[in-house]
């Protein structure tokens, strides 16, 4: 049987979401011919102004790229417009004379920037803001020229203001309201938000009307109608955008405003449907890709004839897609009759919150400094849930209504599976935990392709990393923003690389170079230490140590200081050191000059100043262990005198201590790791603070992990109450294997704990007893064998000694 | 006139690694590159001072230990968007003999 012929004439978000659909319930169903006027296949127009801004690259947003309708058997149309739809013969014509024949068709022709009609509009250096090609002519010209002014305060507006600042333009945006935004946000906010924008540079003429562009060939200047004139070598049109429905209505297709669609996204002639922001639906057009999408997911299930779904119209949020700015606005907000608002404006910390009621409903809201709880609200608002209930704390937010804590994991868990996380494609949190589980999700971009969640405007993507994390816990591989590479050299995340090192069984850094196809022939300073450890991490006693790619200290065995000498720090097992120990320091620091001797926050003793071609012979003479003062690993266990002297002491905190320390030295960590251990909750260890952190009580142990004492004050978390000392080292190791196998190189324990979530890291190290003891005995194993570096058999003193001439 | 002095042999320098050479005009970082080039330079950062022996060797730079600066070991030039300039030394590889010219 002959197949059906589709034809869609505009290949933008709307189009291309309608073809991915349409695929997904029927791929055999038609023919199907697409005609662009774009060079490009289909880029997500929202990131062009993180484009402008150089957050993303033009490569970066692709969304379907020219092999995707390859595979699909689709035949793709680039650079031609349609010129012409001939509805009694079923065909549409393209400015260059092709012509092709349809039985359906799907109009998806977007909308066209509006144009002020005011003399000097033609000029060189007048831009619109729309598509790749606006935006390259914005960036050149950022390069040459100096002052840009935008038309039009609204969201295109200052995202344009936002990018061309970036890049360092001297920027003024000229609007005709009284503020900002004035469609989405109230006097207030706008104000607020013209505030933040000016502490980035931007300048505001409001209440302005432009009256011409003055400039021989290229822009030059503006004038006002008020007389007024400012410099102008760009202008950026982003006044407003009109549903592109010129083609349709030429065909006599019946358009209001924008192409006029019923419920099933069909037009006046039913073999032609229409979807995106050319329609004009129930009298509404729209100019944001969730309703957009909406509509596509209609359109493709009656185009693939299951005649279920109608498309009702859409209640639309804001948010503003500015780095540093927290906004977001949705529904009504402007007030009237029986409209009652709650208003919290905290002008000190730049908060704003307002929410619009109608008859025990939420009607509007608008968020400005603090969005969290943007999500709940907009849910609220679209389900017109009954709020009587809980109207007294509306306004703190969603964490003041019941048992949810204070971390994010819980906050995403605490959800209900109903509740909307993208609002931009209408992912569920229910639908994303589905995909996470049944198709074995790991990463943000393994959700994004699945779900399409976060995948527009990008800014529910912390909001789908908590529900990663506490969907999978430790086994989530979190990101930033769009996948964040490992360093320049490649575009592979650092969980990537470390799960085709796994999988590969890569062994070298050459190999996994190779195997990942590395930009540079050997790396850099950021990505070889990291593959180094991942190699010997992933493949103990089997992948080589480079010690080329390692940084010095550890190629050293020693901290390298200002003057290039070194700094010497011995182990002393959990603090206790012996008058011979002591001797043999002093008699180190005589015979080789040591100008200073430091007693370390570590509890141990440094030596600074020594020369690198002296380090073997110190380490000889003091013939104590190396401390690992240098390495990503095991640094200090301090501990308190405990039990054996302390007349609070209810455990021997210090024996304890030793035996950590002898148990998991000489072991390589993504970080370096600190623990300490406490005879009682006096806690003069400073347990709480440690990476690991070990309490004494008198029924036995607790154990607290991912504290730091740092750059950033992270108190430990609770892990786990043990009766015994072996217990703890069971605990502690396994803890310790699970940071080492899944924190990305150069995380400390409290990043990676933030971002694996204590409930999974428990039910990992504590719940599951089996996985426990696996998680150990892979340490031990990695440990066994691990050798002293200072020992003279361990040391070539070639390598530190210097040539002469 | 350049001076000539025969100072090591190839095997002695570590690939991606240095030696350190001292001499009257002080310390010079001899590196050796993955590729197996030999390159000189003196052994001071343009930042700090930071002794370039002891950086990681990527490609024909190198990075300075103590604050990142990356130095290219074929004329010493501190990599945008840093600037400065560790001096180079000519150098000569001859069979298994590496020479290194003091000027
Ligand atoms: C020697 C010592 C200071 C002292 O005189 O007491 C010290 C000295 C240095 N610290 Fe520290 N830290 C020392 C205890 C600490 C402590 C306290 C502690 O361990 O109880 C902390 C806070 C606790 C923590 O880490 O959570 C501490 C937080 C840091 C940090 C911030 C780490 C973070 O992730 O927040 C750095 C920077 C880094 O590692 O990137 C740092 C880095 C450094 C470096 C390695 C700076 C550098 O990169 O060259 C210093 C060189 C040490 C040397 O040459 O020997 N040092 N440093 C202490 C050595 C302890 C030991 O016996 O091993
Ligand atoms: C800078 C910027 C930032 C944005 N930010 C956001 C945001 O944060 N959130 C949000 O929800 N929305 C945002 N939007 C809006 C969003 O991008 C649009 O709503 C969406 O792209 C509209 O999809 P569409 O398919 O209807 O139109 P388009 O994506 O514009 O696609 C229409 C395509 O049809 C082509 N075409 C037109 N006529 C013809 C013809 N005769 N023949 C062949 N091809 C033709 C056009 O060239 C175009 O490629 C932003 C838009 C811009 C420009
Ligand atoms: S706080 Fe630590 S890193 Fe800073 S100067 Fe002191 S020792 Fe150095
Ligand atoms: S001394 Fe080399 S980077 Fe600072």
């Amino acid at each position: 049987m002959e197949k059906m012929k589709l034809v869609m004439i505009g290949n933008g978000m709307a189009g291309a979401r309608t073809l991915e659909e349409l695929l997904k319930l029927a791929p055999d169903l038609y023919e199907i011919a697409v005609f662009g006027a774009e060079p490009y296949a289909n880029y997500n127009r929202i990131l062009l102004s993180q484009v402008l801004s150089g957050e993303q690259t033009v490569r970066s947003i692709m969304l379907n790229d020219v092999e995707w309708y390859a595979g699909k058997g689709i035949t793709l149309h680039l650079n031609r417009r349609v010129a012409k739809i001939n509805r009694a013969n079923r065909t549409v014509q393209t400015a260059d004379g092709e012509i092709a024949g349809y039985d359906r068709l799907i109009i998806a022709t977007g909308s066209t920037p509006i144009i002020l009609p005011v003399p000097g509009n033609d000029l060189e250096g007048v831009v619109a803001f729309r598509s790749i090609h606006d935006v390259d002519a914005m960036i050149e010209a950022s390069a040459r020229l100096r002052h840009a002014v935008v038309i039009g305060g609204g969201l295109l507006g200052l995202e344009a203001a936002y990018g061309l600042l970036s890049r360092g333009m001297d920027v003024t945006v000229v609007h005709l309201a009284e503020w900002l935004m004035e469609r989405q946000l109230d006097r207030a906010a706008g104000r607020m938000l013209q505030k933040s924008l000016e502490a980035k540079g931007g300048k505001f003429l409001l209440q302005k009307q432009t009256e011409r562009i003055l400039g021989e060939g290229r822009a030059r200047a503006i004038r006002f109608t008020d007389g007024a004139e400012i410099p102008a070598d760009l202008v950026v049109m982003a006044a407003g955008i009109r549903p592109n429905a010129a083609l349709a209505e030429a065909a006599g297709i019946h358009c209001n405003r924008g192409i006029a669609v019923n419920d099933t996204m069909q037009t006046y002639d039913p073999r032609i449907y229409a979807v995106g922001e050319c329609v004009s639906h129930r009298g509404v057009s729209y100019g944001l890709v969730a309703p957009l999408f909406e509509m596509a997911k209609v359109c493709a299930n009656h185009l693939a004839r299951l005649g279920i779904g109608r498309y009702t119209g859409s209640v639309v949020s804001t948010k503003l897609k500015v780095t540093g700015i927290d906004l977001f606005s949705a529904g009504d907000f402007g007030g009237g009759e029986h409209a009652e608002e709650i208003v919290m404006h905290d002008t000190a910390s730049g908060i704003y919150k307002k929410l619009v009621i109608r008859g025990n409903k939420l009607a509007g809201a608008i968020l400005y400094g603090n969005t969290v709880d943007s999500a709940w609200y907009y849910q609220l608002l679209r389900d017109g849930r009954d709020i009587a209930g809980i109207r007294d704390s509306l306004l703190l937010g969603q964490n003041h209504l019941g048992n949810t804590g204070h971390q994010g994991e819980n906050r995403a868990a605490a959800m209900p599976d109903s509740m909307e996380v993208c609002g931009c494609n209408g992912v569920t949190k229910g639908c994303i935990v589905k995909a996470i589980k049944e198709k074995g999700l790991f990463t943000l971009n393994d959700v994004r392709r699945h779900t399409k969640a976060s995948a527009s405007c990008g800014s529910c993507t912390g909001l789908v990393e908590q529900i990663l994390a506490s969907t999978l816990g430790g086994a989530y591989a979190p990101q930033t923003g769009a996948a964040k590479p490992l360093c320049g050299c490649t575009e592979l995340t650092h969980e990537d690389v470390r799960k085709a090192i796994r999988e590969e069984k890569l062994l070298s850094i050459p190999q996994t170079m190779q195997f990942l196809n590395w930009a540079t022939p050997d790396g850099c300073a950021a990505c070889r230490p990291a593959l180094n450890y991942y190699l010997i991490c992933a493949w103990p006693r089997l992948a080589r140590d480079d010690p080329q790619s390692r940084f010095i200290n550890e190629r050293a065995h020693a901290n390298i200081q200002k003057d290039g000498t070194f700094s010497v720090v011995p182990r002393m097992y959990g603090g206790i050191t012996s008058p011979d120990q002591l001797r043999r320091i002093a008699d180190v620091a005589d015979k080789y000059r040591i100008p200073t001797v430091k007693v370390t926050g570590g509890q141990r003793i440094d030596l600074f100043g020594v020369k690198k071609e002296d380090l073997p012979r110190v380490w000889a003479d003091l013939d104590m262990p190396s401390g690992y003062a240098y390495g990503k690993s095991l640094r200090t266990v301090k501990t308190c005198v405990g039990s054996e002297w302390c007349r609070f002491g209810v455990q021997n905190s210090t024996q304890l201590g030793i035996d950590i320390e002898l148990a998991f030295d000489r072991m390589w960590t993504p970080h370096k790791l600190k623990i300490a251990v406490s005879g009682c909750p006096r806690n003069c260890a400073e347990a709480s603070i440690k990476d690991v952190g070990v309490i004494g009580v008198d029924s036995g142990w607790e154990i607290y992990v991912g504290g730091n004492g740092g750059i950033k004050t992270e108190v430990a978390q609770f892990l786990a109450k043990v009766k015994t000392g072996d217990e703890v080292m069971e605990h502690v190791g396994a803890f310790i294997q699970l940071y080492r196998e899944e924190a990305r190189y150069l995380d400390r324990t409290a990043h990676y704990v933030g971002r694996a979530g204590m409930d999974t890291i428990k039910q990992r190290v504590v719940q599951d007893t089996a996985n426990r003891r696996a998680l150990y005995d892979r340490l031990l194993y990695a440990l066994e064998g691990a050798k002293n570096p200072w020992a003279k058999e361990n040391v070539n003193p070639r390598e530190f000694a210097a040539l002469a001439i | 006139m350049d001076n000539w002095y025969k100072v090591t042999t190839l095997a002695d320098i570590p690939s991606s690694g240095s030696r350190v050479v001292k001499t009257r005009q002080g310390d010079i970082a001899l590196f050796r590159t993955a590729g197996g080039a030999v390159f000189a330079l003196r052994d001071k950062c343009p930042h700090k001072c930071g002794p370039l022996s002891q950086g990681i060797v990527c490609g024909n730079h190198v990075t300075c230990p103590l604050h990142g600066w990356n130095i290219c070991l074929e004329n010493g030039l501190a990599a945008a968007p840093d600037v400065g300039c560790a001096r180079p030394y000519p150098v000569r590889v001859e069979g298994e003999a590496v020479y290194l010219a003091l000027g």
